[in-house]
Formats: structure tokens, sequence, C-alpha cells
């Protein structure tokens, strides 16, 4: 098995668990490499990447620029905010255009669920989807996992809460696959308004008692509340969320074991989670960072070497 | 398929001492030096040699590390089974060390190529040598030759060099096994 299953990563529930082994097997080495004094490896000189992203990202963006810098491989960026998009361009119309400058692959953020099944129909490149709409993120699940492997030793009978947002989340999404996939148990907490209908059907169980929540898992991963993506006001107050649903260092200090605190960025301090508790060793927020450069690279690579 | 016993485990032992005292007579108490077995089976004679200096020569602090040269192949997507990598521990400085390139069989050079780019990553050494146990004459692709060669063969491109270690197949012996 040294062959990832699928030719795009177009989100995890088309993965099976042999791929994510291989992914992080193959971070492992990455890992090691942007550690050197010379973080970068010539494997992907003959590849060129565009990275188009039809929605705002710093992190997600800056982390895959890197990853592709640091496997040398050739870099376009393109935001639809400065784009023809905005004169009437179709999807597919932009990407055949910017394939026929000869593009291999094709990381893409999209406001829409299902742009990037959508695409790789449609164009003959290997596409990496970084978000589309609350569907998924797959580098940003398994970079989660990852850090859980990591930290913990095996993501394997770990239990998991992703708190939160669950509702607006692709992250909430993609992890609930990865980790059921390798094994974890996972729980969803979050006011009821934000948990959507039926998730249950998932395999998941659902509390809106953080702390009962928190007692329960090894791991939380806490969500930001996606303003942006709400229409309508899903809980009375930011301040009421915050006394209901935000983790501090009291509440940590109340429980009777140390769990490991996870955030997929960007931190809204003192709303989902208190400077003190995202700054703490607990946290593992600034290492989920590191390794998804590392997650990044072993992706566009094993998707690169099956590139004909 | 044929296949024949190129070296058996008494000539293996008499060539690697032979290896380990020439690598003595160029850099003597190995302050300065740094051995680098390349992965994957170059660890295995790299352990062997250090084996052989730490405890018939009583040389003490060998610097070993083991290089991965996956990611800085000429032939990325050009087989048809994707590349694996293994790991690389180079938990050793190298800058302005005489370095060591260890290594089973030379013999396109094109592994070696790869190795002199990936070791730039971990700085400038002083110089870098080249030991293999076994070079294969006639096979080059590049201009790279060995400092300290175990044993010269001349082979045919459709034969194959079969390096076994007592460690991990359970006996030192060499093979050249011809598929045809």
């Amino acid at each position: 098995m040294s062959e990832l299953s699928v030719n795009h990563l177009l989100g995890i529930k088309y993965l099976n668990k042999q791929d994510i082994q291989l992914i992080f097997e193959t971070a492992d080495h990455f890992k090691e490499v942007i550690n050197r004094p010379i973080k970068k490896v010539p494997s992907l000189r003959d590849i060129t990447i565009a990275n188009l992203f039809f929605e705002n990202s710093t992190r997600t963006k800056l982390s895959f620029e890197l990853a592709e810098k640091r496997l040398s491989a050739d870099v376009i960026n393109f935001s639809a905010s400065q784009s023809s998009v905005k004169k009437g361009e179709t999807l597919i119309d932009t990407v055949n255009n910017i394939l026929s400058m000869k593009v291999d692959m094709v990381v893409m953020r999209h406001p829409n669920p299902g742009a990037g099944v959508f695409l790789s129909k449609h164009v003959n490149a290997s596409i990496i989807n970084a978000g589309d709409g609350a569907h998924e993120h797959p580098t940003q699940a398994l970079l989660d996992s990852y850090s859980i492997r990591e930290r913990l030793g095996e993501v394997k009978g770990k239990k998991v809460v992703i708190v939160g947002d669950i509702l607006h989340s692709r992250v909430a999404l993609s992890n609930i696959f990865a980790l059921q996939l390798q094994g974890a148990e996972v729980m969803v907490c979050g006011p009821k308004t934000l948990i959507p209908k039926y998730i249950d059907k998932l395999g998941v169980t659902v509390e809106t008692n953080l702390l009962k929540a928190l007692n329960w898992c090894d791991v939380a991963n806490m969500l930001r509340v996606q303003n942006e993506r709400m229409e309508i006001s899903y809980f009375p107050t930011t301040r009421e969320y915050t006394q209901q649903y935000g983790i501090n260092k009291k509440l940590l200090d109340s429980l009777n074991k140390e769990i490991t605190i996870m955030h997929p960025g960007p931190i809204n301090r003192g709303v989902e989670i208190t400077s003190d508790v995202a700054d703490s060793k607990q946290a593992i927020i600034l290492n989920q960072v590191q390794n998804g450069v590392a997650i990044r690279m072993a992706v566009i690579y094993l998707l690169a070497s099956k590139i004909k | 398929m044929s296949q024949k016993v190129l070296l058996n485990a008494k000539e293996v032992n008499i060539i690697l001492h032979r290896l380990a005292c020439q690598l003595i007579e160029k850099h003597t108490d190995f302050t300065d030096t740094v051995l680098i077995g390349l992965q994957p089976r170059g660890k295995y004679l790299a352990n062997r040699l250090v084996k052989i200096l730490s405890e018939d020569y009583k040389i003490k602090n060998i610097q070993l590390g083991y290089l991965d040269i996956t990611f800085y192949r000429d032939d990325f997507r050009r087989g048809d089974k994707p590349l694996e990598a293994n790991t690389t521990e180079v938990n050793v400085i190298v800058e302005n060390k005489k370095v060591v390139f260890i290594d089973d069989v030379l013999f396109t050079g094109r592994s070696i190529r790869a190795a002199l780019t990936a070791i730039q990553s971990f700085g400038r050494p002083k110089e870098i040598e080249l030991l293999t146990l076994i070079d294969r004459r006639f096979s080059r692709h590049l201009p790279i030759q060995p400092d300290y060669r175990g044993r010269q063969v001349d082979t045919i491109n459709e034969e194959k060099v079969v390096v076994n270690w007592l460690e991990n197949n359970g006996e030192d012996k060499i093979y050249l096994i011809n598929n045809e």
C-alpha cells in the first residue's frame, strides 16, 4: 500500500482507512523535512498548482502555498474578489482557462458545497478541496487527527467532542468522518439551534451540556461561531453563548482529568475559548498549524505521484 | 532464474574489516567525520561498519546518520509505482564535516546524485566521499565513482545484486540474480 485510492481529495468520505494511514506516514517524513535547516525538497519541480480561493482564507491558503513551495511546485494564486468571476464567468470556464496554461493540480475553496466534486467531473486536473461551503474541509480534518495522533499516540479509541457551531461547519463534518474512520468516538456539543437535525444518524452522540461533554472526552475541538454564514439569530447574545459553550481555565480545572484542546482557527478569544486556555500547554492549536503544512505536503505529494 | 553467490559470510566479514581499516587510514579518530547510511539498504552496512570501528578498533563517538533520498530522486512520476519514503535521521551537524556516504550497491549512480543534493539541506560539508560494498562496473549513468569499494563486479542490466544481512535476512550473503 503506497498509493492513495483516489485521484482527488474531495472529502474524507471518499477516503479509506489505509489512505489516511498513508497520508500520516508520508506527513511524518515531511514534518522532519520542514524542521531541517533547509526546508525544501525538489520532488514537484515539474508540477504547477493553482490555488483558487473563491472565499476568504488566511491560514489554509498560506498553509497550502507553503506546502506547495516546500515541495518545489510552481504556484499560481487566484482570489475571486480580484477576478473575472465578478464579470460573470462560470466556474468551469474560469478553471479551464487556468488549466490551459498547463496547470496540473487545483486547490479550491468555494462557498458552494460540492464545488470540488463538480469540478473534478469536468476538468482534467487533480482537485484538492480546501473547503466547500458547509460541506467538507478534508485537509483540516486530516491535520486534526494527525495532531491527536501526535499528542495521544493514536486516534483509535479516543473520545473527541466537537463544540460549537456544528451547523455551519465543514470542519465538523470532515472531522466526524475522519475520526470515525480511525475508530474514535465522536460527540458534538452546542446549542440545539446550531446542531443539524439528524446528525445522530452519522453515529455521533449529541450533548447540549458542555460540562458533561468535557467530562466525557479526551479531546475537545472548539469551533468558531460562523457569524458570516448566519442569516438569522441562533442564540440570544454572544455573551450568553460564551457562558454556556465557551471554555475557560476554571472550567478545565474543575474536570477530573487533563483534556487536550484543539481549535481550527481563527480563534475568537473570549468567545468560544479564553486566552489562558488557548495559550496553555493543554492546547495544541499551534501544533495543528505546523502539522497542517506537513499534512498538505503529504496530500499534494501523494496526489501528484498519480498524475500521468 | 539463476543465482550465483558473489560473496559469502566469511568474505563479507573480511571486506567489512578492510573497509573499516581504509576509513581509519583516511579519517584517523573520526572527530571531523560523519558517516551517512543511505536509506533503506545502506543503513545496515553503515551500522555494521560502526560496530566494527567501535568494538574492534575502539574508535569512540562516531557520528552516524541515515539519509533518505526519496524526495530528491529524479524519477518521480516516471515509474509505475509511487516512491515510498523512509526515515531520515540526521541528528548530527554536517556543516564543515567530512561526510562519507555509505550504500550497499552502486549501480547507475542516480541515488548518489540525489543524496548529494539531499545532504545540502543539512549544511555544507567540507567534503563528501562514497563507500560502497558492491560496485557494479560499466553500469553508471552519471560520472560518480566510489572512494572505498568492497568488491567490483561486472554485470549486465538485467541482472540484480541482492545483499542479505544477518540482521534482517538471517544471513550475510551477496547474490547475483539473473531473471532470464
